[in-house]
């Protein structure tokens, strides 16, 4: 199954043919969801209006930890069975990481402030949050670290794979320890403490983060593809 | 074939084993990972005193005072209260019955003076008008979600 996209020639056909379409869809989701985030949504009984930051904050933090474990799959992938385009696409997802990771973190400073009344405290669920920007960071450089590329992939795999553990610590810090963020509001067991009218922009903002990270995957992925090829044309053409 | 399983089973025992390292020092740290302490957990372990740590539970309806910039209230975790002085200005969402985290010291009397409060938010999200009709028909935190 898995070699079936082994061709790099073969990915990038079907990314020229797949990006059109993820293009529309982005474009027409984050107008879905910011009409619905800005507009046509209740403000909350105790925050107000500053409720609207969550419609940013929640779904690039989903993406944040999604991304990741993208990442940290690509880098088994590519340390176990050596697969050509695992590298490829761990290398395109991590700065798209780091941006929503970012993301997260200046939202959630600006939404503490008023509700909370600090930017930044200590807890577990921030600190732990901090931690993935760093190993995202950390990814980035140690793949451009090295001479030879293969040898930063490999690196930056082993980083991530590291890494991946704390995935579930971001993930239960609200439910292990004392924190001063608030536990999970959809994946609960029984309903979600979310009210309709706020989870509709909720569930539209984070399916439109998904398809951009999907499109910006894509176009990172064939631009990494080009460059290669374009070397080693390049390298051929001097001989 | 044979090396990429070796290369398999090495990925998942290191992951097993940095993944029970960690668990067995976010066990140990425990006492540093956590925000604060309710007041249950110090009848547990009191604190000694002038010692820095942070105090966090609901505040008491009803308990609120305040005379000039101090403010006096009780946190409590529905088990244990412990009373909180605090002078200075309070975050917007302070309310009573709502979660906050205080930041201070325990006086040897048992009273808890604050330097820095913190409002804790909850999980639940709803518009003004759902609350109102909660709160009218009396099904305030028992039908949270619901409409």
């Amino acid at each position: 199954m898995l070699h079936r996209f082994a061709s790099p020639a073969r990915f990038s056909r079907i990314a020229t043919r797949v990006l059109p379409w993820s293009v529309a869809l982005t474009g027409l989701l984050f107008v879905a969801g910011i009409y619905f985030a800005l507009f046509a949504s209740p403000a909350d009984y105790q925050q107000g209006e500053t409720v609207r930051i969550m419609y940013v904050h929640v779904p690039s933090a989903w993406m944040a930890i999604a991304c990741y474990i993208f990442i940290a799959a690509m880098s088994a992938i590519s340390l176990i069975w050596k697969h050509p385009l695992a590298d490829v696409a761990a290398r395109a997802a991590a700065p798209l990481g780091a941006a929503f990771t970012l993301i997260v973190l200046i939202t959630g400073s600006l939404w503490g402030k008023p509700t909370w009344g600090t930017w930044w405290v200590w807890d577990a669920r921030l600190t732990s949050v901090l931690i993935m920007f760093f190993l995202y960071l950390g990814h980035i450089a140690l793949t451009h670290a090295f001479d030879n590329p293969q040898r930063g992939a490999k690196a930056a795999a082993m980083l991530a794979l590291v890494g991946f553990i704390n995935i579930p610590i971001i993930k239960f810090s609200v439910d292990w320890w004392n924190t001063l963020h608030q536990p999970a509001s959809l994946t609960r067991l029984d309903r979600p403490a979310i009210d309709p009218g706020m989870l509709t922009p909720l569930l539209l903002m984070g399916l439109a983060f998904m398809a951009y990270f999907v499109t910006m995957l894509l176009i990172r992925m064939r631009a990494d593809l080009n460059a290669a090829r374009a070397r080693a044309r390049q390298l051929s053409a001097a001989e | 074939m044979k090396r990429k399983h070796r290369r398999l089973l090495f990925v998942v025992v290191s992951l097993g084993l940095l993944g029970s390292a960690a668990a067995l020092i976010l066990n140990t740290v425990e006492d540093s990972l956590i925000f604060f302490y309710t007041p249950s957990d110090l009848a547990a372990r009191p604190a000694a005193p002038d010692n820095r740590f942070r105090l966090g539970g609901l505040v008491e309806k009803g308990s609120v005072r305040s005379k000039g910039k101090t403010t006096f209230f009780n946190v409590t975790d529905m088990n244990r209260t412990i009373s909180v002085i605090y002078t200075g200005v309070l975050p917007d969402l302070f309310r009573e019955g709502q979660g906050v985290v205080a930041e201070g010291t325990l006086d040897p009397d048992g009273r808890f003076t604050a330097s820095q409060i913190l409002a804790k938010h909850d999980e639940t999200y709803m518009p003004k008008e759902v609350a109102d009709a909660l709160s009218k028909k009396g099904r305030w935190r028992e039908g949270k979600s619901g409409k």
